[in-house]
């Protein structure tokens, strides 16, 4: 795939995850233990043989420019192509209404692309979660001779989950793509769309010049959905798991649905997912830990209790403390005989000693970054 | 600057990392930043494994990290025949530089040290060579290169001493001035009788001289892991509820490479007590004063106990294991017994050794103490 341009648009609705992305963007929250979201899709292109990637950064993007520095963890730090982190243009401010939408920001980085030798581009998002390698998809998009190639997962109607904010794509029995529309609200299931496009660049150049020049700023309703009947849209369907992560509920069952093995083994196993290497020792257990149906990053030190949970790097549990159901972030600390239960600590949290904090499954307490209760 | 690897610095140790990173990390979190590696005995591996140096922070635009194998001259070539040759020849390597001193380590020992501590100590006694040394129990003194001294003065060397005037062990650790270095070498390599080893010749050459010979006594965790029961020593001893060595340490970091795993993940019904455990690893079974590299499967029902696991390996369900060291990507089929229950009871039980992809068939049981490098299956 070294003729197709990655192009991860972090243009992406954060309004359900403010407590996890005040001093973030979502692209740069935490996952999984060890990961920042942005990994998954950034090693799902390194794999698939992509060798160029641009980044549209939205907004406080230093904690996503500390994670990626030169891309050197996903083999992206070379001579020619590589990583490139694309920033917004001085004027957008997203606190207030003088931002339009997606297009702009690519319209501002129009000469990025037209530098760029590829001659096909990958548009993707980073709060979709899969393992996946794009060279099928690609090969079926070249054979198809579709403009737009969309893909999309079925996902079956399950009780208690829902998919916020997700593109439903409608495809017909030949496999093109007859309607698309993003929902504003809850969906139960449908075709979901992971919001990963395939074109060539000269239509993705097209649609930017042609939505810019009549007002029109979303890459998705009006450089897409508008444009349904007037080019060849081809529908691929993605077979593996897929997480979407648009709501505090979808990031806390995504992170917990990792400890179903075959889940575990779907979105590690396929292709290598890379991230920032830490340097931490291996996790350490105690004579009093007890620790089931959990996963533990290294750094961690475990004198205490910690079932159904994820603990990220370097979080310690001091003895006596109880962990149920819970994310710990980072350099957490959770004190003697303290208890969590349903709770995300974000990252360098402090548990005073014999605390309790407790959510509920189905409303998670979120104890903001630094914090110490 | 030299790290004298003729040993075994390729082993993996403390769940994640090689004997080497230990020498390398301690040189980057020195603050040095050239660093020479000289190899000779199987060397693919540890030089794919340093590769330019990156996860120790030695790539550098000058200096950084060299590998030096022996190689052949115009005038013939020839394997490095000792330590001290090894330098001499790489003698040219280290002119480039230029350098004052020179600090010789090896590459296969376990501690965490402060090198600019003791080149500090070297320059204030105005040494020609200072030698770290560590106080080790009596018993133990005739295993090593014993440094008798006078205040911080050296006087006498003593190579594994039958009866030990002292408990000062040599670390294998020096630094040279190194003109005074180079002059000696030459002298050595003059030397037919001479084996060309620092602790044997070199150094007490050197003190017959009259060299102003410095002692820097270091204090803390350090071991030589040269046999394979100094090795599961060594990684039992990380296991303890306040090691002495701490690899969590986050003022002295022990660096490595790090392979590109998820966390490991603990099943519903895995026990893991006292216990180091690394990225990647699945544990349905029961882990217990042990050591797990990255990527180790343990099935359910299967119990390990007092033993380390080299990345890879997977431990078949029902398996017994005490006592051992199992190697990378070895595979014990279900209900492999390998070592003796009678360990547990208290009893000194020799170690056992599963080498590196070795596969043990199911059912097959393994007596304490046995090295296994080959396909097994049960008797009959």
């Amino acid at each position: 795939m070294k003729n197709v341009l990655g192009i991860i648009n972090l243009h992406e609705n954060e309004e359900l995850l403010k407590d996890i992305t005040r001093q973030r963007p979502l692209a740069a929250v935490p996952f999984g233990g060890r990961f920042r979201l942005i990994d998954f899709i950034l090693s799902n292109m390194v794999n698939s043989g992509i060798h160029t990637v641009g980044i549209i950064v939205k907004q406080q993007y230093r904690s996503l420019m500390d994670h990626l520095r030169s891309g050197k963890e996903w083999d992206l730090a070379r001579k020619r192509d590589g990583i490139f982190l694309l920033p917004p243009p001085d004027h957008i401010h997203y606190s207030n209404s003088i931002y339009k939408g997606d297009l702009e920001h690519f319209h501002n980085q129009i000469d990025f692309l037209h530098r760029c030798s590829q001659d096909y581009v990958l548009i993707a998002a980073s709060h979709i979660l899969y393992n996946f390698n794009f060279s099928g998809a690609y090969r079926a998009h070249l054979e198809s001779r579709a403009d737009i190639t969309v893909l999309y997962k079925e996902e079956q109607p399950r009780p208690g989950k829902f998919f916020s904010l997700a593109t439903q794509v409608s495809v017909d029995e030949a496999g093109w793509v007859t309607d698309m529309e993003v929902s504003p609200g809850k969906i139960a299931g449908g075709k979901i769309g992971l919001e990963a496009f395939i074109m060539s660049k000269e239509l993705l150049l097209r649609i930017i010049g042609d939505c810019v020049a009549r007002g029109e700023f979303d890459l998705t309703k009006e450089g897409i959905i508008k444009n349904i009947r007037r080019y060849k849209i081809r529908g691929f369907r993605f077979g593996g798991y897929m997480a979407k992560i648009s709501s505090i509920p979808d990031y806390y069952r995504a992170n917990m649905e990792l400890l179903q093995r075959d889940v575990w083994q779907e979105l590690f196993k396929a292709g290598p997912i890379y991230t920032k290497v830490k340097d931490e020792a291996p996790a350490k257990y105690g004579a009093q830990a007890a620790v089931s149906n959990s996963l533990v990053s290294n750094g961690c030190v475990i004198e205490g209790q910690v079932e159904n949970s994820l603990l990220f790097r370097g979080v310690r549990v001091r003895k006596g403390a109880r962990i149920r159901n819970s994310i710990v972030m980072q350099k957490g600390d959770i004190g003697v005989n303290a208890e969590l239960e349903n709770v995300i600590c974000d990252k360098d949290v402090i548990i005073t000693d014999g605390k309790r904090l407790a959510g509920d499954k189905n409303y998670v307490m979120v104890i903001a970054k630094g914090m110490i209760v | 600057m030299l790290t004298n690897t003729l040993a075994k610095p390729a082993v993996p140790f403390g769940g994640k990392y090689r004997l080497i990173d230990f020498s390398l990390s301690n040189c980057c979190n020195s603050g040095m930043d050239t660093v020479g590696v000289l190899t000779q005995y199987q060397p693919l591996e540890l030089h794919s494994y340093i590769g330019i140096g990156s996860p120790w922070d030695l790539d550098r635009n000058t200096g950084g990290v060299f590998i030096l194998p022996p190689f052949v001259q115009a005038r013939g070539g020839e394997w490095y025949k000792g330590t001290a040759n090894a330098i001499y020849q790489n003698a040219g390597f280290i002119d480039q530089y230029a350098p004052r001193y020179v600090l010789v380590l090896s590459g296969d020992h376990i501690y965490k040290m402060d090198y600019s501590l003791m080149l500090q100590f070297h320059k204030e006694n105005k040494a020609g060579a200072t030698i770290a040394v560590i106080e080790v129990s009596w018993k133990e003194a005739g295993r090593f290169g014993i440094v008798n001294t006078l205040e911080n003065r050296i006087v006498e060397f003593e190579e594994k001493p039958r009866n030990p005037k002292n408990n000062l062990a040599s670390m294998g650790v020096y630094i040279f001035d190194w003109p005074v270095l180079k002059t000696f070498l030459q002298r050595d390599e003059k030397d037919p009788e001479s084996v060309h080893d620092f602790g044997k010749n070199v150094l007490p050459a050197m003190l017959r001289d009259g060299q102003k010979m410095a002692a820097y006594r270091f204090q803390g965790y350090w071991k030589d892991v040269g046999t394979i029961r100094s090795l599961w020593e060594a990684n039992m001893d990380l296991l303890s509820d306040k090691p002495a060595l701490d690899l969590h340490d986050p003022g002295w970091r022990i660096y490595s490479v790090n392979p590109a795993s998820p966390p490991h993940f603990i099943a519903p019904g895995g026990k893991v007590k006292c216990s180091l455990l690394s990225s990647g690893c699945l544990i349905y079974g029961e882990v217990e004063n042990s050591v797990l590299f990255a990527g180790v499967e343990i099935e359910p029902g299967a119990v390990v106990r007092n033993t380390v696991v080299m990345p890879g390996a997977r431990i078949g369900a029902g398996a017994y294991v005490e006592k051992a060291i199992i190697g990378p990507k070895a595979i014990l089929e279900e209900n492999c017994q390998i070592g003796s229950v009678a360990a547990r009871t208290g009893g000194e039980t020799e170690i056992s050794v599963v080498g590196a992809l070795v596969t043990i068939a199911a059912n097959t049981a393994v007596s304490a103490g046995t090295m296994v490098n080959q396909f097994l299956s049960p008797v009959g």
